[in-house]
């Protein structure tokens, strides 16, 4: 030991044999690092559900449409405002909620990752919105005119997308694959039992749009309740009817709607679910008792309505986590899997649009 | 003077290895939320987004402290190669350690996303609304985690070569706390 500086004790640097197995530790070092780094992303995992798997899932189950959301690829953009009448400000203390308009983006689009898909009756419908009061936290949610969801996980999401993939030779998903899934899946069986018995309306117009995924309203004195919410139209539901479906053009879901926008504003309620203890918040396939207290919120009217090209929503991720504070997730895991998938499908579709921008 | 010197100040040490766990943390955090589909992916990006901005803000003062408190000279014993591979390393580590949060702040900004910090704490937005931006921005802010990784790993490839080999005193100027031998 020379002690050169008299704090730092310097020795002499290793050579040989004793070099070359400390070395060899240096190496072991970076390796397990490296390697933990590589697991966590995924690399030695190949059964497991990424992101990338999802995508892909979606891709093979409908086709490569690049530029397009990889689900709800078929959609028209619209405008609005929501109208709140205070009611849920006692359970929420998200500026929304207070008394007054907020600036509404919305779409409307059919399930489904073909953008181009003919418009049919029994088609999933969705209805999404983005508030955005001035000076506060903007709120963005998906809704669906099911009263549950078929799924209650990304597992069980991803399974069902594979087992409805077209067979090559058909052209048509294996109806073997599908008895498969629902085998392994009885919470899809009685939830699908539930979605083929809602009535089918006969108008985007006059659908009811559900959150599916419950939430929590935490308000001002920091009481957090579960909560659900739909969208209720003032419309009266017609029951979609054959003749129109069998004169049908091809998009006489959306051109409806459109002529429906341009003639006077459409309005649904906000209406809120108050869930109970003990009702599940981490399932949406199973439905909230009939009697849990409902709030109506407010009144959203849609006033304009612009095409997927250039509208203000093309460009929105309707990301169900982007939420104000006043509205949390709850446990529901479908909460993480739709952020996350929509996020990986928003980005694919920005990076494609930023491919194809030179050729235009 | 030379016994002073040879190692970090405090404050900079203090800020080395706090900072070293935040970054390898949310290099994990990153590669990991990119993956998930799972329960974990709102917690990770709960805990990435405020760790960023907490790494930005801490590689303000550490630059700061820099200028204050110098390093101490590498050893005389170091070839010239060394010498310009760690100058280059650690500006590559400090430039991509203000990079990342900005590339994550712009990013968000741009899809556009609320730059969400804790409850109703918000960044305001850095840049105007724009997809296609959004898109190369986000590319870029993994393929500089991955270059950040990869400098991380030689970084601390050479630390475990200094201490463990060459014996030069470089380990133990920022890895030793206690009193010396010889104090």
């Amino acid at each position: 030991m020379n002690e050169v500086s008299g704090l730092i004790d310097k020795r002499a640097p290793l050579t040989g044999a004793r070099a070359l197995a400390r070395f060899v530790v240096i190496g072991a070092v970076l390796l397990a690092v490296a390697g933990a780094f590589a697991y966590v992303g995924g690399w030695f995992s190949p059964d497991r559900l990424t992101q990338a798997r999802m995508i892909a899932a979606f891709e093979s189950a409908s086709g490569d449409h690049p530029g397009f959301r990889r689900n709800h690829a078929k959609g028209l953009c619209v405008t609005g405002w929501f109208e709140s009448n205070g009611s849920a400000a006692a359970l929420s203390k998200a500026a929304v909620f207070a008394v007054g308009r907020v600036p509404l983006v919305g779409r409307f689009a059919l399930a489904g990752g073909m953008p181009f898909q003919t418009d049919a009756p029994a088609t999933v419908r969705s209805m999404a919105l983005r508030f955005l009061p001035s000076g506060g936290e903007e709120w963005r949610t998906g809704m669906n005119n099911i009263p549950v969801f078929a799924v209650n996980s990304a597992q069980g999401f991803y399974e069902q997308l594979l087992a409805s993939k077209p067979d090559p030779a058909t052209g048509k998903p294996n109806p073997a694959a599908m008895q498969e899934f629902l085998a392994r899946h009885p919470e899809t069986v009685r939830a699908m039992a539930l979605i083929r018995a809602r009535p089918i309306s006969s108008s985007f117009a006059d659908s009811i749009y559900n959150s599916l995924d419950a939430f929590r309203f935490v308000n001002a004195a920091g009481v957090s309740v579960p909560v659900r919410w739909a969208t209720v139209p003032l419309l009266e539901s017609l029951p979609e009817s054959g003749a129109q479906r069998d004169n049908a053009d091809k998009n006489y879901l959306f051109d409806d709607l459109i002529a429906r926008i341009q003639r006077q504003p459409l309005q649904w309620r906000l209406v809120l679910t108050i869930g109970q203890p003990g009702d599940p918040t981490n399932d949406a396939t199973l439905p909230w008792p009939e009697d849990r207290r409902h709030v109506d919120a407010g009144l959203v009217s849609i006033d304009h309505a612009f095409g997927e090209d250039s509208g203000a929503c093309t460009d929105v991720n309707y990301d169900p986590l982007v939420l104000p504070s006043g509205i949390e997730p709850s446990d529901d895991p479908l909460l993480s899997a739709r952020s996350a998938a929509y996020a990986r499908s928003f980005t694919l579709r920005a990076g494609e649009k930023r491919k194809n921008r030179p050729a235009r | 003077m030379n016994r002073h010197q040879s190692r970090f100040p405090v404050v900079s040490r203090l800020l080395h290895w706090l900072m070293a766990l935040m970054v390898l943390a949310m290099l994990f955090l990153g590669v990991g939320m990119a993956a998930s589909v799972s329960e974990r992916y709102r917690l990770l990006v709960a805990i990435h987004r405020p760790l960023g901005l907490a790494v930005l803000v801490l590689v303000a003062i550490r630059l700061i402290n820099r200028l204050l408190n110098p390093p101490p000279p590498l050893p005389d014993s170091l070839p010239a190669l060394q010498r310009v591979a760690a100058k280059a390393s650690h500006l590559l580590l400090y430039a991509l350690m203000i990079i990342m949060p900005l590339l994550g702040w712009g990013m968000l900004s741009a899809a556009p996303y609320p730059v969400v910090i804790y409850g109703s704490l918000r960044l305001p937005p850095i840049l105007n609304q724009d997809p296609a931006l959004y898109a190369l921005l986000r590319q870029l802010h993994t393929d500089f985690a991955y270059l950040l990784f990869t400098v991380f790993l030689a970084h601390l490839g050479a630390a475990l070569l200094h201490g463990l080999i060459r014996r030069d005193g470089v380990f133990e100027s920022m890895a030793s706390w206690g009193r010396r031998r010889g104090n």
